[in-house]
């Protein structure tokens, strides 16, 4: 498979000459899976450069899988060109969402709106697909199945297992670990904290021996306490995370946009090394960079 | 007794779900979702003293779009598997449906109904917690007592006509209210209450016990033991919170519940020790419902 980062920021655009080195668009991941299919996770505004790419492979069927609905993970979907070209397939993969009572439809048809956006939803050419996605249930794509476990974050938030022949990724999308919402000796602390192991280590399992982890590491542990409850991880929970894994590389993503580039390898480099990292590879995921596995 | 039509369960079902919560559990949703440092755990004590809120939070997370491996219970599971602030959200879109009225045309006292819910639920938990042998979940049991009358509150909102008569038969009568409903409406709260939460995917040892709150020949579970002794000794004259409008006999315990939790009633309530918070909680929720809705 190969993966391939169009965007790794993380809750809006930030484009400028500090960011230059690892890139100011937001999410957005390309998945080339063994028998050539398209997998896109989170259509961020890094989808539209990749589009501009894709123009040139026109028909295209993409299977884009959605994190949630937030909107860097979502606002460079009514710019993802292929959608308006008839000829293309688009299957957008997503979680119900018990507030609206909408699937990933919604995605579209929200942003798509005239005071939005100048296409109308029913002008997008391409043949659309949405398909509301479960927690466990297997997508099958060719040789590929891809599983969604749902993580933790303001909305609803589903992270995905790519298997390929042998070969694994998981993406997070938005996640923080989940914390206690008791203290320590009032009632219901010990019986929160049971679920709080319990939904770990089924998400550990979910995430089992992972060629590639792809991470929300957002915070360093100095910000995070002031940003509890926002959803995001730190470094250093993503690092914790890979290892009760067993993950083989581990990729840190949604970077802050206010942090700049030499910020970011200085707060990485910090966090790395207050692990011990023999059987992990730990790296930024930077836009533009791909690998193979 | 004649069951319920399917075509009624589903009738009911689906009016239950447009149906608005407990006065003061809207006013507290609506203060807590302004609160953008709102404690969780606050959140978390106002959708759990609500049947209305529970049944619908718990109805939703167990459909079949998120497909859990058990189902969940309580608002504490509901948190960790889909998330805080979404579950903050859904509260508040039921918040904003309104507030049951505390008079209703059946006559039927909402702010009772909820006292009484909310008593027979800390009794049921805290029954588990002494008396349970089996690993029973005592927040199971506290789910059943606050859920096991959902069926009264139903029938005020949306059969009024055929339940005030019932109850009025149960006062003129003196009999139990389950037992008037079978005779006035054909089916009682306890069946209408255990077809609800059935067809909303709750798990059936709760349904169970729901439906079967005013049959003690038939238990074999700790929850069922747990809630009718709760439901019982809710009405106890040491615990009686209103003198008005009181039609429910406590009914004498079977023998085998009198061997199991180690006394009658009286007894009982002698072991369980000193009861005033579990009442004065309750009553400030129930209570303070009358004040949030004038």
């Amino acid at each position: 498979m190969k993966i391939k980062f169009w965007g790794v920021r993380g809750s809006i655009p930030s484009p400028g000459p500090y960011t230059q080195r690892y890139g100011g668009n937001t999410t957005c991941i390309e998945v080339r899976t063994d028998d050539n299919e398209l997998i896109i996770l989170d259509g961020g505004t890094g989808i539209f450069t990749f589009a501009q790419q894709l123009l040139q492979e026109l028909p295209i069927t993409a299977h884009i899988f959605n994190t949630h609905s937030h909107w860097d993970h979502i606002q460079g979907l009514p710019f993802f060109i292929p959608i308006f070209i008839p000829g293309n397939t688009i299957h957008l993969y997503g979680a119900f969402d018990p507030i609206s009572g909408a699937g990933p439809e919604r995605i579209m048809n929200i942003q798509m709106q005239y005071s939005y956006f100048p296409v109308r939803e029913a002008e997008m050419r391409s043949r659309i697909h949405y398909v509301t996605v479960m927690p466990h249930e297997v997508i099958k794509i060719g040789a590929t199945s891809i599983t969604p476990t749902l993580l933790s974050h303001p909305v609803v938030n589903m992270g995905y297992r790519i298997n390929c022949n042998e070969k694994s990724i998981f993406f997070t999308g938005d996640h923080e670990p989940h914390y206690n919402i008791y203290e320590p000796g009032e009632d219901g602390f010990d019986d929160y904290q049971a679920l709080i192991e319990e939904q770990r280590l089924s998400i550990e399992a979910a995430m089992k021996g992972v060629d590639v982890l792809i991470a929300d590491s957002s915070y360093t542990l100095d910000e995070y306490p002031s940003k509890k409850g926002w959803g995001h991880g730190t470094f250093d929970s993503c690092i914790e995370l890979a290892q009760a894994a067993n993950a083989k590389i581990l990729y840190c993503t949604h970077h802050e946009p206010t942090r700049s580039d030499d910020d970011l390898e200085k707060v990485f480099a910090e966090a790395v090394a207050r692990h011990d990292c023999k059987n992990l590879d730990v790296r930024l995921a930077r836009e533009g960079d791909e690998i193979f596995i | 007794m004649a069951e319920l039509s399917s075509e009624l369960n589903k009738r009911l079902s689906d009016a239950v779900g447009k149906m608005p919560a407990f006065p003061k559990s809207v006013q507290r949703i609506l203060e807590l979702s302004r609160d953008l440092n709102c404690p969780p755990k606050e959140l978390v004590s106002v959708i759990e003293k609500d049947p209305v809120m529970t049944m619908k939070l718990l109805h939703i997370i167990n459909s079949a779009y998120y497909s859990f491996p058990k189902q969940i219970t309580s608002v504490n599971q509901a948190i960790v598997f889909i998330g805080l602030n979404t579950i903050k959200n859904m509260a508040l879109s039921f918040a904003v449906i309104g507030v049951l009225p505390q008079q209703n045309s059946a006559g039927y006292d909402m702010q009772r109904y909820l006292m009484h819910s909310l008593v027979t639920a800390s009794l049921a938990r805290i029954l588990c917690q002494k008396f349970n042998k089996d690993g029973t979940d005592p927040g199971d049991c506290s789910l059943a007592g606050l859920l096991h009358d959902f069926g009264k509150v139903v029938f005020a909102q949306f059969m009024p006509a055929e339940f005030k008569l019932a109850l009025s038969y149960s006062a003129e009568h003196k009999v139990p209210l389950h037992i008037a409903e079978q005779q006035i409406i054909g089916v009682d709260h306890s069946e209408v209450g255990a077809m609800l939460v059935e067809g909303w995917k709750f798990p059936k040892n709760l349904s169970y016990a729901i439906r079967s709150h005013h049959k003690p020949e038939f238990f074999n579970s700790t929850l069922q033991c747990c809630l009718y002794v709760a439901d019982q000794l809710s009405q106890h004259k040491s615990l009686n919170y209103s003198s008005s409008n009181n039609y429910e006999i406590v009914e004498e315990l079977p023998p085998a519940l009198v061997a199991r939790f180690g006394g009658n009633l009286d007894e009982i309530i002698v072991k369980l020790g000193d009861l005033s918070n579990v009442m004065a909680e309750a009553q400030a929720f129930a209570q303070t419902s009358k004040v949030a809705q004038t």
